[in-house]
C-alpha cells in the first residue's frame, strides 16, 4: 500500500478509536446523532483548516484564520442590518477573504518576511476591525439565515447532516481536487517539499504562493460564513484562537508542518478527534472544561510523536 | 558580528545618510520617537514625570512599568528565536506560575519558597519544551503550540488543588517585587534590568552568547565544530521560561489573583513581535537584546498612546496592526532597496 496514506489511515484509526470509547463510556454516544452534531458544530473551524492545509504544506503557517472567522460574521450581520441579502453578503465576505489572502501572500514573497508576522498582523488588523465595527454580538435578522442552518438531510439512526456540516463536505471536496488533481496543488506540495527545488523545476513560486494565501483566506472566509449563519449573528470575539485549533487540526490529520507532506482528507478527521473530545468530556458533565485543552495538547503531542517516528522510518529505509 | 550586508542599496546614496538607513535601530528608534511626538503634541502633558508619594510618576514611566513583563517574555523570545525556534508557550508559562503561586500561598508555604516553587514551575516548563524541540527534534512552532494549547488548562486544574473558590491572595514579598518601588523606581523595573544586564552579559561576554548564533545559523556547521546543539538549545528554552516564569510572578502579584484563561494573553504575539520590531529575524542566528527592549518598549508606546490619545481602546489592534505592517515593510531588504533606488533618482532629477 502507498505509504502517504499512513498518516491518514492513522488519523481515522484515532478518531475511530476515541468514538468508540466514547460508546463504551456512554449510552446513545454511538449514534449518527453526536457524529451529525460533531460535524455541525465544528463545521466552521475544519473548513478554516482545510485552507490551512494548503498553506502548512507549502510549510508556511495562517495565523488570521480566526479573525477572519469574526470579522466576517461582524461584516455579514451589519450589512443584514443595511437590508442586503445574506447569500451576497456572504459572496462579497468570499472574495475579501480571497483577496486579503492574496495580499498576504504578496506580502510575504515580496517583502520576504516570515509568513508567521505577516498573518499575524493580519489576525491584528481583522480582529481590530471587528471591535471597530461594534463591540457586541448582532443578530441576523433576514429570514433566509435561519431557514438555511435549519436545513438537513436526515442520517439512519436519528441523526441530521445539517447545511453547515454539507457545506464543510462540499469545501472539502473542492480542496481534495485543488490538491490532488490540479497543477496548482502538485506546485503547492513542490514547494512545501524543497522550495529550491521547486523554483529550480520552474514551479513559478511568486503566483502560487499568492494562490495558497488566497486559498487559505477564502477557506477561513467560508468558515466564517458558516459560522455567521450557524449562530445567526455576528461577535467581534467569535472564532478567537481558531487559528491554533485549525493548526491542530491540520496537524492531527497527519500533515506534516516541515511542508510537503500531507492530505487535506486528514484534516476533517482532525478536526472532528478535537470536537469528539470536546463532546466526550461535555457528555461527562462532572469533568472540568478545562481538560479539553489538556486533552487536546497531549493528543497533539502524541501525534506528533507519532509522526517523528514514522517520518523516521520512511528515511531509513529511504538510506538504504 | 555581521553587519546588516545584505540591505546595502544599489543605488549610491550619500554614504552617511546610507550608514545611517543601514544601521538596524535606526526604524525601531524612529517610530519610538515618532510615537511619543504624537502623543506630546496630542496631550501636552504627556512628558511630565511628578514624585507622588514617594516615587515617579508619569506617563514615560508608565510605559516602562506596563512595557517591563512583555519585555521580558521578549528577552527570553530573542534568546529562543536566536537559535532559529520559538515559544508560543510563553502566555501559558505566565498562567501556570499564576495559578502555582495561588496555590502555594493558600497551602501555607513561606512567600520565598513560593517564589523559588513558581521559578521552578517555569523551567519545569522550559524543561519540556526543550526535550521536544532539542532532543525530540520537534518543530520548536508545534512543540511549543503543545504547552500553549494545553497549559491554561494546567493552571486551571491547578486552581482546583485548593478549591479554587478563592482564587485571590495577598503577599507583601511577591507584591513589593511587582508593584513596589525601590527608592523613586519601581521594584519591577529594578529587577528587569538586572535580569537584562545578566542576560546581556551572557549572551554578549561567554562563549555561550556566540554558540547561540551560530547553532541558530546553522547547526549542523555549529555541532562539525563541536557545539553541542542540542545543549545550547535546552538552554534558550530554558532561559525562555525564565523570563516568562518571572513575567508571571509580576503579572499574578499585579492583580494579587490566578486567572489562568485571561492572565498574559496574546503576551506571545507581542513579544514576537517586539523580537521582530527590534530587527531580529525568525530564520535565527542572531540574538538584539537591547533592540528587543526598544521593540517592547514601541509596542507599549503605541498602546499608551491610544488610552491616552482618548481614542477607543478598539483601535488598539488596528493601529498597532498598521504600525507593525509599516515597520516591517520600512525593514525588508526589497523593499528599501526599491524606496531608496526612486530616491536616488528623484535626487538626481532635481539636481539636472
Amino acid at each position: 500500500m502507498n505509504e502517504k496514506f499512513l498518516p491518514l489511515l492513522a488519523t481515522i484509526a484515532v478518531f475511530v478509536a476515541i468514538f468508540v470509547i466514547g460508546g463504551l463510556l456512554y449510552n446513545n454516544f454511538m449514534s449518527t446523532q453526536v457524529l451529525g452534531d460533531i460535524l455541525a458544530d465544528n463545521a466552521f473551524i475544519i473548513t478554516a483548516a482545510f485552507g490551512t492545509t494548503f498553506v502548512i504544506l507549502s510549510g508556511g503557517i495562517d495565523l488570521s484564520i480566526g479573525s477572519m472567522i469574526g470579522f466576517v460574521g461582524v461584516v455579514i450581520a451589519n450589512l443584514d442590518l443595511a437590508g442586503w441579502h445574506p447569500l451576497l453578503a456572504a459572496a462579497l465576505m468570499l472574495g475579501f477573504g480571497f483577496l486579503f489572502g492574496a495580499l498576504q501572500g504578496l506580502i510575504i514573497d515580496i517583502c520576504d518576511i516570515q509568513p508567521f508576522i505577516v498573518t499575524l498582523a493580519g489576525l491584528f488588523l481583522l480582529r481590530g476591525a471587528c471591535f471597530m465595527i461594534n463591540l457586541d454580538s448582532v443578530p441576523i435578522q433576514n429570514g433566509f439565515v435561519g431557514w438555511f442552518s435549519g436545513l438537513g438531510i436526515p442520517l439512519p439512526g436519528g441523526g441530521v447532516l445539517r447545511s453547515s456540516a454539507i457545506v464543510m463536505l462540499l469545501a472539502l471536496a473542492g480542496g481534495i481536487v485543488i490538491a490532488h488533481f490540479t497543477r496548482f496543488g502538485a506546485n503547492v506540495y513542490a514547494i512545501g517539499g524543497d522550495r529550491t527545488s521547486a523554483t529550480l523545476m520552474g514551479v513559478p513560486v511568486r503566483r502560487t504562493t499568492v494562490g495558497i494565501y488566497a486559498l487559505g483566506g477564502f477557506y477561513s472566509a467560508l468558515g466564517g460564513v458558516i459560522y455567521a449563519f450557524y449562530t445567526s449573528s455576528g461577535y467581534p470575539l467569535a472564532g478567537s484562537g481558531a487559528e491554533l485549533t485549525a493548526i491542530a487540526s491540520v496537524v492531527l490529520g497527519g500533515t506534516m508542518l516541515t511542508g510537503g507532506v500531507g492530505m487535506v482528507a486528514g484534516t476533517l478527521f482532525g478536526g472532528m478527534i478535537l470536537g469528539l473530545i470536546a463532546t466526550i468530556i461535555i457528555f461527562n458533565g462532572t469533568l472540568n472544561g478545562a481538560w479539553i485543552m489538556i486533552v487536546s495538547g497531549v493528543l497533539l503531542f502524541v501525534f506528533i510523536v507519532l509522526q517523528r517516528s514514522l517520518v523516521g522510518s520512511l528515511r531509513m529505509r529511504g538510506a538504504a | 558580528m555581521k553587519h546588516s550586508s545584505d540591505i546595502r542599496p544599489h543605488a549610491p546614496a550619500p554614504s552617511r545618510l546610507r550608514a545611517l538607513m543601514a544601521h538596524r535601530a535606526v526604524w525601531p528608534v524612529l517610530a519610538l520617537a515618532l510615537i511619543l511626538a504624537v502623543d506630546g503634541m496630542i496631550s501636552p502633558g504627556f512628558f511630565q514625570i511628578r514624585i507622588v508619594e514617594g516615587r515617579l510618576f508619569g506617563n514615560l514611566v508608565d510605559i516602562l512599568y506596563r512595557a517591563a513583563p512583555t519585555a521580558l517574555v521578549a528577552l527570553g523570545m530573542a534568546v529562543v528565536i536566536g537559535t532559529k525556534g520559538i515559544d508560543l508557550s510563553v502566555g501559558s508559562i505566565v498562567a501556570i506560575v499564576g495559578a502555582v503561586i495561588t496555590w502555594r500561598i493558600h497551602a501555607g508555604d513561606p512567600h520565598w519558597l513560593v517564589l523559588v516553587i513558581a521559578l521552578g514551575s517555569a523551567l519545569l516548563c522550559g524543561l519540556w519544551n526543550g526535550c521536544l524541540v532539542a532532543v525530540l527534534d520537534i518543530q520548536p512552532i508545534i512543540a511549543t503550540l503543545i504547552l500553549m494549547t494545553s497549559g491554561r488548562g494546567i493552571g486551571l486544574m491547578i486552581n482546583l488543588l485548593y478549591g479554587g473558590t478563592n482564587p485571590s491572595f495577598t503577599s507583601p514579598l511577591l507584591q513589593g517585587l511587582s508593584v513596589g518601588h525601590v527608592g523613586l523606581i519601581p521594584t519591577r523595573l529594578v529587577l528587569f534590568v538586572a535580569i537584562f544586564a545578566a542576560l546581556w552579559l551572557l549572551v554578549r561576554r561567554t562563549a555561550f552568547g556566540l554558540m547561540l548564533e551560530s547553532v541558530g545559523s546553522s547547526p549542523a556547521a555549529a555541532n562539525i565544530v563541536g557545539i553541542n546543539a542540542r545543549l545550547i538549545i535546552y538552554a534558550a528554552y530554558l532561559i525562555s521560561a525564565f523570563c516568562s516564569g518571572w513575567a508571571g510572578v509580576v503579572l499574578a502579584a499585579d492583580t494579587h489573583t490566578s486567572d489562568p484563561v485571561s492572565i498574559g494573553l496574546n503576551i506571545e504575539l507581542d513579544a514576537i513581535l517586539a523580537v521582530v520590531i527590534g530587527g531580529g529575524s525568525l530564520a535565527g542566528g542572531r540574538v538584539y537584546l537591547g533592540m528587543t527592549i526598544l521593540g517592547a518598549l514601541v509596542i507599549q508606546a503605541l498602546t499608551t498612546s491610544i488610552l491616552t490619545s482618548g481614542l477607543p481602546p478598539e483601535y488598539n489592534l488596528v493601529v498597532k496592526a498598521v504600525v507593525v505592517i509599516c515597520v516591517l515593510l520600512l525593514q525588508s531588504a526589497n523593499l528599501r532597496r526599491a524606496l531608496t533606488h526612486a530616491l536616488y533618482h528623484a535626487l538626481a532629477r532635481t539636481k539636472r
